[in-house]
C-alpha cells in the first residue's frame, strides 16, 4: 500500500472493550474494532443463527434485535453495540422442546424452505409485531420487504405473521 | 397400510399436508449451515480473484502477502504442481449425429491467463478471514489486459479475442436436430412469423453463498469435507480420484444449504478442488465462504440465449412446423456440456402438436462466469419462443391467445407423445403422460378469462387503466436418471432411518421422504429420520437436480421402505403363527388385520431381526433394513399452465402484479404443500427473472451490477398471492407416480409477462421480444412504439 493510503484497517487492529447483553446474558470481551457484529454474534459467540447473506445490508438475513429494534448485524460493528442489548433468534423458543409462536405459525404455513433467511425474517417480524397487533396484509408485506427470501415467495411468511397476531390477540 | 405403499393420506402418508420434521431445527437456528462450522484449529481462506475479463497473467508475486503476521499459506497455480488439472466435464455431448463439442473445463487457479471477472488466480489461508482478505490486498499481479469476447453475436465474429488461445474460434459447440420435413412445413404454411428473440442472463442467487470446509485426519487417514453442494457423491468420488485416495477415505456432507437452484451441483468449482487440498498439505481444518460480491462473478449463472425462429401456420392457427436458431452463451467454460441448450430444444416443442421441427444451436465461449444450469435450466428459453410466436401467431390470424393454443394442444390419446429428437438424459424426448386441455380450461375457469376480457378489461380501460391479461403453458421434463438409492432401516426402537444419497437445499426431502417410508411401514413420518447429502450415510448416486429428487431417491426410498415392510410382515407372521397376507402394518406395529389387538411392535420386530444367538433362516438378511435403487428409463414430463393479470403505470412503467394463477400437473403428490412451496418459489424467481434480475455487463466483461442493491430481487411488494391447482396425471415410468415439480414455477414466467403487458398496452406495434424486462425497458419500448406511429 502506498504511503498516501488514508486507512489502513490494520492501523486500527488491537482491541476495544466490548460489554453487552446478549440473549439476557452479560457478555464481556476484548474485540478488534473492525469486527462485524454478526461476525461476532456467529464465530465469537457461536450463535450461528444468524445468518449472513449480502454483507451490505440488503438481504435481511442477518437481522437481530438491538434494544428491541431490528437491526441489520451486519452493518454494525461489534463495539458499536457496547452497552446495548442484543437478542437473537436462539432466544425466542421458550424451551427446547417448545417454539415461540411465531416460529409455530411458520411451521404450520410452510414458510420456510431452506430456513437460511428465517431466523432474519422471524427477528424482523418479532419486532413489527411488538408494535402491530392487527396488522393487515399490505402492512405485513411492507415490513417484509426488507427480508428477500428466495426460496418461497413470500405468501406463506406473510400467512404465517397474520396468523401469528390473529392468534396473539385471541389469548 | 400395505407393503404397496397406499398407506391412507390422513396419518401422514402420501398425498398428505403434513408440516415439515426438518422445520423446528431451522427455526430455532440449531440447523447446521457450512459457515456455522467451527473446528479446533481451523484456518480461513480467501482468494483472490481476477478483476479483468481477460488478460495475460504475466507474473504473481505473493512474497509480501506471505510474510504477513497471521498468514499460514498462499497458493498459486504453479504451487499447485500435478495436482493442477482442468475439471472433468459433467455432462458428455449428446449422441446427435454430426454434433461438435469443444471441451474446455475451468481450472482451479487460473495459469498463464484468466477468462473472466473473478476466475481465482490465488489462494490465502489465514488464521482468520479478516487477515485471509487482508493478504488479498498484497498479492501482485501484472496483468496483460486483452480485448474481451463479451457479446454473443460478436464473440462468433471473425477476428473476436479467444478466450481459448488453441480454438480457431469461440464456437464451443454446435448441434442440429429435426425431424419431419420444416421445408415443406414452410412452403405450406398460410403464415410464417419469424421473430429474433433475447433471453439475457441472470444469476442464482441463492441467499446463503456457496462454501467449503475440509479436515484431514493424519491418523484415521481421512478426509472430511463439508460442502454447499447439491451432489456430495459425485464431489466424494472425484475428490478420492484427484488426491490420490480410496473412497472410503473422504466423506463429503452437505449440511443443511441456503437453497441451491441448481448452480451449487457445478462439479468442480476451484474452491472444491482448492480447500480439501489446503486442508490435507497443512494438515489443519480449512474454511472458506463465499461473500456476496465473490459470488457474482464466482458462482455459475445462466440464461444468455439469442433465437432466430420461425413458426408456420396454417389458415387457422394451427402449427405446421418450428425452426429455431439460436445462439446459447456458456460463458468461460462449459464443464456442464450441452444441458441447457438441449433443454431449450426440447421445451420449445412445449404442449403442442409440432409436425415438422428444426433446431439448431451453436454454444458460445464468452469472457464472462461460467454457464450451467440455474432453475428451468434452458427450458425458459424454449418456453418463450414457442409461446411468443404462438402469441403472435394469433395476433396476425385474429385469434385469441387461449384459441391458437387450444386448436394446438396434444391430446390424451397422443401419449407417449415421441418426440424424435435426443434430451438432456440422451434418451429420445418422450412425454410419458399427460391431460393438456383440462389445464388450459382450468386456467381460464380460476382467473375467469372471458369474463376479464369481456367486462372488466373495457370497464378499466375506460377508467385510464392499462391491464391485461396473460395466459400460457410449459412443459417440464423432469425426474431423469441414471438412478438414485436408498436403505431404509428400523431401529429397535421403532423409529425408521432412511438415507439418500441426494442432497437436500429446502425441499422438505426431510419430510416427502419420510412420508414416503411412513406409509409403506405403518408409521408416523415424525418418526422417521431422514439423512441425505453424507456419503458416509449412503455412496452411491448422483444429486438434486433436473427436479429428479422426489422422483428418483423418492422411488428409491418407496423400493426400499416396501422390502422392509416385507420383511417384518414375514417375521411378524411366523411370531404371530398366521399367514403373513393375514398381517398388516399399522400404527407402529405389525398386527392380524382381523384382530388387531394381536400385534408385535415394529421395534420389537427389528430386535428380533438382529438376534444375539442362534441363527437366523438361510436365505435371509439380518435386520429390518433394505437398500434398494430406482432409475427411471427416462425423464417424466410435468406440465402446467399461468395465468395473470396485471397493470402498468404508465408514467413509470411499475408493474403491479394483480392475480396469478398456476394449475400444475406432476403426476401424483407426496406431499401438495411442499409442492405449492416449490411453485410459489419458481414463480418468484421466474418474475425476477422476467422483470427485474439482469445481470449487466460491459463492454470488457465487468459486471456492473454485482449487488443486491443493483440487481433487484423480488420482495414479499413484487410477488403476488398465487392461486395454485393441482391435476394428477400419474406417471407410468415409476411405482409412485411422480413427476418433478421444482422447476416448474420459474419456467413460463416471462413468456406470461410478455403476453399480458402487450394485452395491457394494447399497442399493434409493440412487441415484446426480450427479456428480462424492466420498467425503463419497457418505458423504451413505449417511447420507440409512439415513435414509431
Amino acid at each position: 500500500m502506498s504511503a498516501a493510503a488514508p486507512f489502513d484497517p490494520r492501523a486500527a487492529a488491537g482491541s476495544q472493550p466490548l460489554r453487552c447483553t446478549v440473549n439476557g446474558a452479560a457478555v464481556e470481551r476484548a474485540v478488534e474494532p473492525r469486527l462485524l457484529l454478526s461476525d461476532f454474534l456467529r464465530h465469537d459467540l457461536g450463535l450461528t443463527g444468524t445468518h449472513v447473506g449480502c454483507e451490505h445490508g440488503v438481504c435481511g438475513a442477518c437481522t437481530v434485535l438491538v434494544d428491541g429494534e431490528a437491526v441489520r448485524s451486519c452493518l454494525l460493528l461489534a463495539v458499536q453495540a457496547d452497552g446495548l442489548a442484543i437478542e437473537t433468534v436462539e432466544s425466542l423458543a421458550p424451551g427446547s422442546a417448545e417454539l415461540h409462536p411465531l416460529q409455530e405459525a411458520f411451521r404450520a404455513h410452510h414458510a420456510l424452505q431452506c430456513g437460511f433467511c428465517t431466523p432474519g425474517i422471524l427477528m424482523t417480524m418479532v419486532a413489527f409485531l411488538a408494535e402491530h397487533s392487527a396488522p393487515t396484509e399490505a402492512e405485513v408485506r411492507l415490513a417484509l420487504a426488507g427480508n428477500l427470501c428466495r426460496c418461497t415467495g413470500y405468501q406463506n411468511i406473510v400467512d404465517a405473521v397474520l396468523a401469528a397476531a390473529r392468534s396473539r390477540r385471541e389469548r | 397400510m400395505t407393503a404397496d405403499g397406499a398407506g391412507a393420506a390422513g396419518a401422514g402418508g402420501l398425498g398428505a399436508r403434513y408440516p415439515r420434521n426438518e422445520d423446528a431445527r431451522l427455526l430455532t437456528g440449531q440447523a447446521l449451515f457450512l459457515d456455522d462450522l467451527a473446528l479446533p484449529g481451523m484456518l480461513h481462506a480467501a482468494l483472490l480473484r481476477s478483476p479483468h475479463a481477460h488478460a495475460r497473467i504475466r507474473s504473481v508475486d505473493a512474497s509480501r502477502a506471505r510474510a504477513l503476521a497471521g498468514v499460514v499459506a498462499v497458493v498459486t497455480a504453479e504451487d499447485l504442481g500435478a495436482y493442477w488439472r482442468p475439471g472433468p466435464l459433467l455432462v458428455p455431448p449428446p449422441p446427435v449425429a454430426g454434433a461438435l463439442f469443444h471441451e474446455r473445463t475451468q481450472v482451479p487457479l487460473a495459469k498463464g491467463k484468466v477468462r473472466h471477472v473473478g476466475e481465482p488466480i490465488a489462494l490465502v489461508v489465514a488464521s482468520s478471514r479478516y487477515l485471509a482478505e487482508d493478504a488479498l490486498a498484497e498479492i501482485e499481479v501484472e496483468f496483460e489486459v486483452l480485448d474481451a469476447a463479451v457479446d454473443l453475436e460478436g464473440a462468433l465474429a471473425a477476428g473476436a479475442p479467444l478466450v481459448h488461445d488453441d480454438l480457431d474460434s469461440n464456437l464451443a459447440a454446435h448441434v442440429v436436430q429435426a425431424r419431419g420435413d420444416w421445408a415443406v412445413a414452410r412452403a405450406a404454411a398460410h403464415r410464417v412469423i419469424a421473430r429474433r428473440l433475447h433471453y439475457d442472463r441472470g444469476t442464482a442467487a441463492a441467499l446463503e453463498n456457496r462454501g467449503v470446509a475440509a479436515e484431514w485426519d493424519a491418523r484415521a487417514g481421512r478426509l472430511t469435507v463439508w460442502d454447499t453442494t447439491q451432489a456430495p457423491i459425485p464431489i466424494r468420488n472425484g475428490l478420492a480420484a484427484m488426491l490420490g485416495l480410496s473412497e472410503h477415505q473422504v466423506r463429503v456432507a452437505a449440511p443443511f444449504i441456503g437453497g441451491g437452484f441448481g448452480p451449487k451441483i457445478m462439479m468442480f468449482y476451484p474452491e472444491e478442488v482448492l480447500i480439501p487440498w489446503a486442508a490435507r498439505a497443512l494438515g489443519r481444518p480449512v474454511k472458506w465462504t463465499s461473500d456476496r460480491a465473490e459470488d457474482f462473478v464466482s458462482t455459475t449463472q445462466e440464461r444468455g440465449q439469442i433465437h432466430d425462429a420461425e413458426l408456420a401456420v396454417d389458415r387457422e392457427g394451427r402449427i405446421l412446423g418450428l425452426a429455431d436458431r439460436f445462439l446459447h452463451d456458456t460463458g468461460a467454460y462449459d464443464p456442464y456440456g450441452l444441458t441447457i441448450p438441449l433443454n431449450s430444444q426440447a421445451n420449445a416443442l412445449g404442449l403442442y402438436r409440432v409436425p415438422a421441427y428444426r433446431s439448431e444451436f451453436r454454444a458460445v465461449f464468452t469472457n464472462k462466469p461460467i454457464v450451467t444450469p440455474y432453475r428451468g435450466a434452458g427450458r425458459q428459453h424454449g418456453t418463450f419462443v414457442i409461446e411468443r410466436l404462438l402469441d403472435l401467431a394469433a395476433r396476425e390470424l385474429g385469434l385469441d391467445p387461449v384459441e391458437i393454443r387450444r386448436r394446438n394442444l396434444l391430446a390424451p390419446e397422443d401419449f407417449p407423445v415421441r418426440q424424435g429428437i435426443v434430451y438432456q438424459d440422451f434418451t429420445e424426448l418422450t412425454y410419458d403422460s399427460g391431460d393438456y386441455a383440462p389445464l388450459v380450461e382450468r386456467a381460464c375457469e380460476l382467473i375467469g378469462y372471458q369474463r376479464f376480457l369481456a367486462e372488466e378489461q373495457p370497464r378499466r380501460r375506460a377508467a385510464g387503466r392499462a391491464s391485461g391479461i396473460g395466459l400460457v403453458t410449459y412443459v417440464e421434463g423432469t425426474g431423469i436418471g441414471p438412478f438414485e438409492g436408498a436403505r431404509v432401516q428400523v431401529q429397535t426402537s421403532g423409529k425408521v432411518t432412511v438415507a439418500t444419497g441426494v442432497g437436500t437445499q429446502g425441499q422438505g426431502h426431510f419430510t416427502a421422504f419420510a412420508q414416503v417410508a411412513a406409509s409403506a411401514l405403518g408409521v408416523s413420518p415424525r418418526d422417521v429420520d431422514v439423512v441425505t447429502g453424507d456419503t458416509d450415510q449412503f455412496h452411491w448416486g448422483s444429486g438434486t437436480f433436473a427436479s429428479r429428487g422426489a422422483v428418483v431417491a423418492g422411488n428409491a426410498v418407496h423400493a426400499a421402505a416396501c422390502a422392509v415392510a416385507e420383511k417384518a410382515l414375514a417375521l411378524a407372521a411366523s411370531a404371530l403363527g398366521v399367514a403373513a397376507a393375514e398381517v398388516e402394518l399399522a400404527a407402529g406395529t405389525a398386527r392380524v388385520r382381523a384382530e388387531p389387538a394381536r400385534a408385535i411392535a415394529l421395534g420389537e420386530l427389528a430386535r428380533r431381526a438382529n438376534p444375539l444367538r442362534g441363527a437366523v433362516v438361510p436365505g435371509t438378511e439380518p435386520g429390518l433394513e433394505a437398500t434398494r435403487y430406482f432409475g427411471p428409463e427416462r425423464g417424466a414430463t410435468a406440465a402446467g399452465v399461468h395465468a395473470l393479470i396485471l397493470d402498468v403505470d404508465l408514467e413509470s412503467c411499475a408493474v403491479t402484479i394483480e392475480r396469478l394463477v398456476v394449475v400444475h400437473d406432476c403426476g401424483r403428490v407426496i406431499n401438495p404443500t411442499l409442492v405449492e412451496g416449490q411453485i410459489h418459489g419458481g414463480v418468484a424467481q421466474g418474475i425476477g427473472n422476467a422483470f427485474y434480475e439482469q445481470l449487466v455487463f460491459d463492454d470488457a466483461g465487468q459486471l456492473l451490477n454485482g449487488s443486491f442493491m443493483d440487481f433487484l430481487l423480488p420482495t414479499a411488494l413484487d410477488v403476488p398471492r398465487m392461486e395454485v391447482d393441482h391435476r394428477e396425471t400419474p406417471s407410468p415410468l415409476n411405482p409412485l407416480g411422480t413427476k418433478g415439480a421444482g422447476e416448474a414455477g420459474a419456467i413460463p414466467v416471462g413468456a406470461l409477462f410478455a403476453q399480458a403487458l402487450e394485452n395491457a398496452l394494447a399497442r399493434p406495434g409493440l412487441e415484446i421480444r426480450d427479456i428480462p424486462l424492466s420498467p425503463s425497458r419497457l418505458w423504451e419500448l413505449l417511447r420507440a412504439d409512439a415513435g414509431a406511429t
